[in-house]
């Protein structure tokens, strides 16, 4: 984790691909025709497609290292500098993001009809910012990433959302994450006290911060302040009343956005787990957390099961998948920090994928209501038959990806302690109950009687976006080790400085314990 | 060779002369001309001390003071001619526009 | 034999599917039943090859296909694992699935969507492969997942109807319980051996304590129960008749529901190390057995009745396993496959000639109508009922000898009470459907026809192997048995079967006997006096309502589990609406309750300090402001002044000597 491989050629690609969408959305500035508008903002995130997969493509598997690194002095007096790097944890959602974002190009193509340049130059300023939050490793440059999403993320809500509270939600959206982020940045801000506390200069350089030994008193309140800011954006349980709001009122390709690209727990497992090894192996985190996760698991998987939205439905369905990832990264063992980093990737195919065709309903019946559903199986066959892979693939069905990331997160959970896996386990079956019955109830039976007489299939571009998800879920479900080898190394070195923690701990305890023992004054030990 | 006190001196006399006019005569054209005397006073001394010191620098000062009293005097006499159609007066104890 | 062959044999079916799939709207449904057929007909080729390798040489061998999850001590292939278990169920899967395409070309004539009912079918018989072929049980869980999938698929196959949608969900979400189970018992397997491989964690099986294999035993029974359809989670199964019929006598009755009995079967070293774990699945298998047959009594759905007698005998595997006699219970589950896979398809292609007619009162009178579908479903009834020399016979009498010889003798009972409940019900079954007066609807009457060859080639096949499948394993050779000795030799807690002698022969006579009162009682009810078994009915109605209602637990579940389910999930919803969220707006109306008290103070008391700051130094302005002359003169005497102050300072300062 600590070494740091230049770009090959020196040819800066990862800053390429982080201005690349921004330079894409001021050149679509001054055009006036719609449709060649599109035209260009497609083979904007076309081409950050290709780059992102041609970084995949060199990046080196099975290594810790920080690769494609690039770094300039930016505030040097406060140790803040435009560093940007990837390694096994970041480099998959950089392709990933690019892939959502081109998905989300077409399915808006014919959708959107108001304000399409602003649209288009919102989309890619959010998929900069996106870039950004994956590949800075300097935590004041990740912040600003952090913070400036909320922008475009605002206007797409607001502006072209669906529902008729749009604006609240966007409002809600937009403060919610705000306030967390408040107590992050100053939980990233005591980072660096402390840093300069041992070093006598100011650094909030990854890198440079992970060299420093927190003390655990301070970590814990580090780790609580992160912990706000990461659990408001992911969201976790009791933090995401925002989510309803901003992914049914929101426009589609937000919610695909917002559901799929998992930017709060990849927190964690960036920043929380290597800088504060200790605080994320502490015991009473851990419980917290994970009782956490468990609630999100079970209780989200329930209030799915009764929604009549589909939309909702879905809402809820990522909020229980959500749990599924944050109980793998807090197993704190391989298995579970692995599935909980592909599951953060399956669901940018699956529940985005869901989302997707939430959206194919909603231009096709003009709501996602279950009630005024029914036997669309015989009027959109192929549309039912996509809707049915991505659904397994999201209730974990063997042969897709989702099956690799909860088996390897509930793995991960059941090897730190077996109560965990048992609880999570449930879920699943929850969660073939809400998607089942939804499917039972909207996509079988006879035709329903508010279902329009003419309702058309799968659209070629539609298709396209099916089929590309289909051949992701199917990739990863039967052949997943590519994509486990890119992240395995990152992986290991985070769960060997998260171990060091947990011996540390061990440590202590027992040093307490001895001392105890020996009648010695508690102290002294300190 | 002159000595360098005499330049001194007499940019002192005329700096002095023009310091006066300025504050105590009443004529606008006059108090003009008393700042160009005491800015050719200022002239001398650098240029004096350029030649004692051997440095160029001094001169080109003086150069560059010389063009800016150019404009100076330009500036103000266009004042004076503003303040003059005003029917005013070129009388300097009578403008008193930047009272208060 | 090539490692090609074993790898061939899930994908043909996999390609024929992604074929008929993909591009099978372009051509006629009858290329698409070919090509699936072929598919099949192929790995069935491929199978009989390697079972020629694996008599002459029963080692086990395993095919790699590639590294599938990697990562820490987890590494986990695609692979098969080639041993006589294996080929067992290759054969049954594969020649039987064969059969069943066959038949389902002309079964489903005319069908529309016949093209997705093949692709279905195919997928499945890859699942199923899956399941039986894999060398570590997440290739097993891979397959048993995706019968399901498949299973969900068919049994929805007539999507429009809403008690097929209804029955689907519902067999998936009870096999999800069931493979909840199944998923802990591989957790704690890796847990255990760090790997997933059966030769490896079956080989150190025996370093476990009992606790924890009889902890593993008991989760895979979990899953063995659901997939099954064993008590209490059999509910699925009977509602899963909603499909086609092939698909049930494929799936729902040969192959897919005993996979349970096989993944027991290979897992055996677990439940032989935990008598508990055994104990209990010979007491779920018998009373199952028991159970459903007393359900199956009643029922006039003829499919619903051969589901319950499928529950039935699954429920008679499980009890030979519970017994340590897995070797007999997958004889067993071979005769089943062979019989009962005869009985559906027999019983589809009378619903066939009936024009889709599933009720058995309004059926009767058909044995001249339909003489080869009646005389290929009398040796089906004749081999469920144990009547020697056919298949069930044997393998039916093999299980109740092996329960009486470990002692078992309550599960001995059951079974016996078992047969005569079998063999009373299936021939109710023959007589109601094939014999008395015609109740056919009068409409339906003259079209009353014998089913295609392509129906009947296979029913007579399969009759022929329900005819002689069973000398396969009985005594005296036990050639079966013996085949599968290697994989299935019991270890440690279970003892050996003793020698019987002469009990073994009474107990074969016992249980023709009872098989033979079955008959007689079914012959007396139904031929000679066709007015008891009404009477009977009416006589103790309670009873009878409660067979006929399968003992009401469908609507138990329903409301112990499904509703309080969905009442918590309204209840939840309701919190995080009404709650959670008000919470959170009643922060935001905090914050702007605060932010007007905010104004409020911003307006009364910071302005009017700023106000009274502003006059203060207004006040003081207006007194000094007279010493702005605007004669530009005292302006400049002002700096003059200044300036030589100034320099008097600075002078005074730098050089500490007053210049005045």
């Amino acid at each position: 984790m600590f070494e740091e491989l230049p770009s090959p050629y020196g040819f800066p690609l990862l800053s390429v691909i982080l201005f690349l969408p921004l330079l894409g959305a001021m050149a679509l500035w001054p055009q006036r025709d719609a449709g060649l508008m599109k035209k260009f903002a497609l083979g904007v995130a076309g081409l950050e497609l290709i780059l992102s997969a041609i970084l995949l493509y060199r990046f080196i598997p099975e290594s810790a290292a920080m690769q494609f690194s690039e770094r300039l002095r930016w505030i040097p007096d406060l140790g803040i500098s435009y560093h940007l790097a990837v390694d096994g944890i970041s480099v998959l959602f950089v392709p990933l993001s690019a892939f959502i974002m081109v998905l989300v190009m077409l399915s808006s193509w014919d959708g959107v009809r108001d304000n399409v340049k602003p649209y288009l130059m919102s989309l890619l300023a959010l998929e900069t910012t996106i870039m950004g939050i994956f590949v800075s490793i300097d935590l004041i440059l990740f912040f600003v990433f952090w913070e400036l999403m909320l922008v475009p993320s605002y206007f797409l809500i607001k502006l072209w959302g669906v529902g008729e509270h749009r604006e609240d939600a966007a409002l809600k959206y937009v403060l919610y994450t705000l306030l967390g982020s408040v107590f992050m940045l100053v939980g990233f801000a005591l980072l660096s006290l402390n840093y300069h506390h041992v070093r006598d200069v100011y650094s909030f350089d990854f890198l440079e911060l992970l060299t420093v030994s927190v003390p655990v008193s301070d970590q814990l309140i580090i780790f609580w302040l992160i912990f706000m800011g990461l659990a408001f954006k992911a969201p976790m349980f009791p933090f995401h009343s925002w989510l309803p709001d901003a992914l049914v009122q929101g426009p589609i390709g937000m919610s695909v956005v917002l559901a799929g690209i998992k930017l709060g727990t990849y927190g964690f497992l960036r920043f929380s787990f290597p800088l504060l090894p200790e605080a994320s192996t502490h015991a009473t985190v851990v419980a917290v957390v994970t009782g956490l996760a468990l609630v999100a698991i079970v209780w989200g998987a329930i209030v799915a099961i009764i929604q009549s939205d589909f939309r909702r439905l879905l809402v809820f369905s990522s909020i229980s998948h959500l749990g599924f990832v944050v109980l793998g990264l807090f197993s704190l063992n391989f298995q579970g920090v692995q599935g909980g980093l592909l599951q953060m990737i399956n669901l940018g195919f699956t529940t985005a994928g869901l989302f997707f065709f939430a959206g194919f309903l909603y231009d096709r019946l003009g709501h996602t209501l279950v009630e005024r559903c029914g036997g669309l199986a015989s009027k959109v066959p192929w549309l039912a038959t996509a809707l049915l892979i991505i659904g397994m693939a999201s209730i974990g069905l063997p042969g897709t990806n989702g099956f690799i990331g909860e088996f390897l997160v509930l793995l991960g959970a059941f090897q730190a302690y077996w109560v965990y896996g048992v609880v999570a386990v449930s879920g699943v079956i929850f969660a073939a109950a809400y998607f089942l019955w939804f499917y039972e109830r909207a996509v079988f039976g006879p035709l329903g009687t508010m279902v329009p007489r003419v309702l058309p299939d799968l659209t070629p571009r539609e298709s396209g976006i099916a089929v590309a998800l289909c051949v992701m879920i199917f990739w990863i479900g039967l052949y997943p080790s590519p994509f486990l080898r890119t992240m395995n190394g990152s992986v290991q070195a985070v769960v060997d400085r998260l171990s060091r923690g947990a011996v540390a701990h061990r440590a202590q305890d027992r040093m307490a314990q001895s001392h105890v023992v020996d009648h010695e004054p508690v102290g002294k030990v300190d | 060779m002159i000595p360098l006190s005499a330049y001194v001196t007499l940019s002192v006399i005329l700096f002095m002369t023009g310091l006066l006019g300025v504050l105590i005569r009443r004529n606008f054209i006059i108090v003009l001309m008393s700042v160009e005397i005491m800015l050719n006073a200022a002239n001398i001394n650098l240029v004096a001390f350029s030649h004692y010191l051997e440095s160029m620098a001094g001169q080109m000062a003086a150069l560059f003071v010389i063009a800016i009293a150019a404009g100076e005097a330009a500036v103000g006499l266009a004042i004076i001619i503003v303040v003059f159609r005003g029917n005013i007066s070129t009388n300097v104890d009578q403008i008193n526009l930047l009272k208060w | 034999m090539s490692d090609l062959l074993v790898l061939l044999i899930p994908v043909l079916p996999l390609i024929a599917a992604l074929v008929n799939g993909l591009l099978g709207h372009r051509y006629a449904p009858a290329l698409a039943a070919r090509v699936a057929v072929g598919a099949v007909g192929l790995s069935f080729l491929c199978t009989i090859a390697i079972l020629a390798g694996v008599l002459s040489d029963p080692t086990p061998r395993e095919v790699i296909a590639y590294a599938w999850i990697v990562g820490g001590e987890l590494h986990v292939n695609l692979g098969f694992l080639i041993d006589p278990l294996t080929t067992v169920m290759l054969m049954v899967v594969t020649g039987v699935g064969l059969l069943i395409h066959v038949y389902s070309i002309g079964y489903m004539q005319g069908e529309a969507g016949m093209t997705r009912f093949f692709v279905y079918m195919n997928l499945f018989m890859v699942s199923m492969l899956l399941l039986v072929m894999g060398n570590n049980f997440l290739v097993l869980f891979i397959g048993w997942e995706g019968v399901g999938l498949c299973s969900y698929l068919l049994i929805g196959y007539y999507f429009n109807r809403v008690s097929a949608a209804k029955a689907a969900t519902k067999a998936f979400v009870v096999n999800r319980i069931g493979d909840a189970g199944f998923l802990i018992a591989i957790f704690l397997v890796f847990v255990n051996f760090h790997t997933l491989d059966y030769l490896t964690v079956f080989a150190r099986a025996s370093e476990l304590s009992t606790a924890t294999a009889t902890a593993i035993a008991l989760c895979l029974l979990v899953g063995a129960v659901g997939k099954s359809a064993q008590i209490p989670l059999y509910t699925w199964l009977p509602d899963a008749m909603e499909g086609p019929t092939p698909v049930s006598a494929l799936i729902h009755a040969a192959t897919m529901v005993t996979a349970g009995v096989y993944m027991v079967v290979r897992s055996h070293a677990f439940y032989d190390m935990a008598p508990a774990a055994l104990a209990t699945l010979g007491m779920i298998g018998g009373l199952t057995a028991l159970f459903a047959a007393t359900i199956g009594l009643v029922q006039h759905d003829i499919k619903r009745v051969l589901a319950y007698s499928t529950v039935s005998q699954l429920g008679y595997m499980f009890l030979a396993c519970g017994v340590g006699a897995y070797s007999v219970a997958i004889f067993h589950l071979v005769t089943h496959a062979f019989f009962k896979a005869l009985l559906f398809l027999s019983a589809g292609a009378v619903i066939h000639s009936l024009a889709g007619e599933q009720d058995i009162r309004k059926m009767g009178g058909l044995s001249r109508k339909i003489p080869v579908t009646h005389a290929v479903f009398l040796i089906g009834v004749l081999a469920i009922a144990g009547i020697p020399p056919l298949a069930g016979f044997w393998s039916k009498d093999e299980i109740m000898v092996h329960a009486f010889a470990h002692h078992q003798y309550a599960l001995y009972l059951m079974a016996a009470a078992g047969v005569l409940l079998t063999s009373f019900y299936m021939f109710r079954l023959t007589y109601v459907t094939f014999y008395g007066p015609s109740r056919v609807a009068p409409d339906v009457e003259p079209h009353i026809h014998e089913s295609p060859p392509v129906m009947t080639v296979p029913l007579i096949i399969l009759a022929g192997l329900s005819v002689f499948g069973g000398l396969l394993g009985g005594p005296p050779a036990h050639f079966f048995q013996g085949f599968l000795e290697s994989v299935t030799m019991p270890l440690g807690a279970v003892s050996p079967v003793e020698d019987l002698g002469d009990v073994g022969v009474a107990l074969l006579v016992v249980s023709v006997v009872i098989a033979l009162c079955g008959w007689g009682l079914a012959h007396y009810l139904y031929a000679i006096r066709p007015g008891v078994a009404d009477d009977w009915s009416e006589r103790y109605a309670g009873v009878y309502r409660m067979l006929l209602n399968k003992y009401h637990v469908d609507e138990c579940y329903d409301a112990m589990v499904v509703e309080p389910v969905k009442r918590l999930g309204r209840l939840w919803d309701w919190i995080d609406r009404r709650i959670i969220d008000r919470v959170v707006t009643g922060v935001g109306h905090g914050a702007n309750v605060g932010g007007a008290g905010a104004t409020w103070a911003e307006k009364y008391v910071i302005y009017w300090g700023l106000n009274v700051v502003g006059y203060t130094s207004h006040c003081v302005a207006w007194s000094w402001r007279k010493l702005q002359t605007g004669l530009v003169n005292h302006y400049a005497t002002v700096i003059v002044i200044g300036l030589f102050l100034l320099v008097h300072v600075l002078l005074v300062w730098f050089t500490s000597t007053s210049v005045l």
